[in-house]
């Protein structure tokens, strides 16, 4: 490689047509020009020499990570940025009307409520969620947009067949103003070919079924395929969708994987040779019970039984999650020493409220946070130091973002625990 | 001993400091700490080394979205690395340095080296970043 040579080479040959052109010239604007020359100036780092349209975003940029998104955010919507396509938001830094509840100081709720504001002043919908294909419309397979948020993303591309780059916080929001995307990666169809075949040995049914395999199969695979799209074959059961939410959200902690194939699963997987696009796989790694096995330890940072908090809901929590959680809690309570926590969005909230499963979960002991989750908050008090969670993304960031111990385990043994006041974890489906 | 070595330059830049290396990529959201230069992912090989002012190389960043808006604030704060290598051309990074560059006109530079050189490279060696992507590597 010699030095910027690629760069310059991208320059010349750049196609750019005359919306594209106007919006870097500034006739639609401050916003669009800032965003367009944004985008222009990321096109050759995609590997791309022009743009193509969205039909639809998300932006993760709403998330308030202290005053340089604030401000960013806020140039934007005082230059009167305006979104050109249905787009939804992800979480905010703070649940706007709970928070005082929790340990959140009030000038970074202050703030993070300003970035939500100068979100929606752009024309953004209100979700407030990482897994906004539980309640909004959904993209349709081959659908062109531009999505942020990780796990959203690995979800998007994968379950729906929706076609979206990995789009960092900051770039979503120029792709909604501008409706433009680098004509690059993932959106076109040869690069959505599966590169890494894993096949699934000796895993037991049983273990198919539960809620906690999952975690642990993304935080696998994840961490052994790095950018590259992988193909699990031997999946014996037709998967929940929950089940996939699990999976991909581990594999894009991780890892940065953005997006899957199963075949006989996802829709552009429907036989092996599909998956692959006719080629042999770059690689092939059997996934036996031994490397679930170690994957799963590596998921939890501590011996100790002590338990100061269950949190559920990262991705957030679904209306399908809420009713097993409330089948598995109904007429049982919490121990007082152990809070027991979900987030979700308000949509789904909503739905379960309706549905009678939060009322189970309430008279069971648990909470529900909206908006936003503990990661992107500061909402826990310092007194929290023992977490268990179902979640692999929880797991995986916890420890470094809150400086938490976690243990991980099913949705069951979440449960159990909290009524015990002291993880209880049942492994015989692991050692079977 | 010392090395010179050239990289696609992703963000042009002259930047100087102790090398920090890892072959394991990073994500700064849930990796990094903004208030501190602290490298805080647990599990990751660099975990309790204070990046600001080094030049970080790692291969990529990895996991979150949002590890764009860590290094934005990280450069806001002055508390982010003097400059990146990677050895894979990596938008994550590059995007948070041209914002940076948008916002505070503070770019980060960001070259990008194949894996033979990248490995090349060692925790503690002094570097030297110039314009135009050349990169000169010292033991200390």
């Amino acid at each position: 490689m010699r030095q910027g040579e690629d760069l310059r080479k991208s320059d010349n040959l750049m196609k750019l047509n005359s919306r594209d052109l106007a919006d870097l010239h500034g006739e639609c604007g401050k916003a669009r020009q800032m965003a367009m020359r944004i985008l222009v100036r990321m096109l050759p780092v995609f590997g791309a020499d022009e743009f193509l349209d969205i039909t639809a975003a998300h932006i993760d940029s709403s998330l308030f990570q202290g005053d340089a998104t604030l401000e960013y955010a806020e140039r934007l919507s005082d230059w009167q940025a305006r979104v050109v396509v249905p787009t939804t938001l992800n979480v905010s830094g703070v649940d706007e009307h709970g928070w005082k509840r929790w340990a959140v100081p009030s000038d970074w709720a202050e703030k993070a409520r300003r970035q939500m504001v100068a979100y929606q002043s752009m024309g953004c919908k209100p979700t407030w969620t990482c897994a906004p294909y539980q309640e909004s419309e959904r993209p349709e397979l081959g659908q062109q947009v531009a999505w942020g948020e990780s796990s959203a993303v690995v979800f998007v591309n994968s379950v729906l067949g929706a076609r979206t780059a990995r789009y960092p916080d900051l770039l979503d929001i120029c792709a909604a103003i501008t409706g433009r995307v680098p004509a690059a990666g993932l959106h076109l169809e040869e690069n959505r070919k599966g590169q890494i075949l894993y096949r699934l040995k000796d895993v037991p049914l049983a273990l198919l079924h539960d809620d906690s395999f999952y975690g642990v199969l993304g935080h696998l695979i994840g961490s052994n395929a790095g950018t590259l799209i992988p193909v699990i074959e031997g999946l014996r059961i037709d998967p929940r969708e929950d089940h996939l939410k699990a999976l991909g959200a581990a594999m894009a902690s991780a890892g940065a994987v953005a997006m899957y194939h199963i075949v006989g699963v996802t829709p552009e997987a429907t036989d092996l040779k599909t998956a692959l696009g006719g080629c042999p796989p770059l690689q092939r790694v059997d996934i036996t019970m031994d490397m679930l096995c170690a994957v799963r330890k590596e998921l939890t940072t501590t011996d100790e039984k002590k338990l100061d908090m269950v949190v559920l809901g990262s991705p957030h929590f679904s209306l399908g999650e809420f009713e097993m959680l409330s089948n598995l809690v109904a007429g049982k309570s919490r121990n007082p020493r152990v809070q027991f926590l979900i987030t979700a969005s308000r949509a789904v909230r909503a739905l379960a409220e309706k549905a009678g499963y939060l009322a189970k979960v309430r008279e069971f002991g648990g909470t529900v946070t909206v908006d936003t989750c503990i990661l992107t908050s500061p909402m826990l008090p310092s007194s929290i130091d023992a977490l268990m969670t179902n979640s692999a993304k929880y797991a995986y960031y916890a420890p470094g973002l809150l400086g938490t111990h976690v243990v991980y385990g099913s949705l069951e043994d979440c449960v159990r625990s909290a009524i015990k006041g002291k993880i209880k974890i049942d492994s015989a489906i692991w050692e079977m | 001993m010392g090395d010179v070595m050239h990289g696609r330059v992703l963000v042009e830049g002259v930047a100087s400091g102790p090398l920090l290396v890892s072959d394991t990529p990073l994500s700064f959201w849930g990796g990094f700490c903004q208030s501190t230069g602290e490298i805080i992912d647990r599990r990751h090989p660099l975990s309790g080394q204070i990046a600001t002012g080094c030049i970080l190389a790692i291969p990529a960043s990895r996991g979150s979205s949002t590890t764009t808006a860590v290094l934005l604030e990280a450069v806001r704060r002055s508390t982010a690395p003097s400059a990146l290598i990677v050895n894979q051309v990596d938008t994550f990074l590059v995007l948070a340095s041209i914002v940076a560059d948008e916002l505070y006109q503070k770019p980060i530079p960001v070259l990008a080296v194949d894996t033979k050189e990248f490995q090349l490279l060692k925790s503690g060696q002094y570097a030297m970043l110039k314009q135009g992507g050349e990169l000169s590597v010292k033991d200390r």
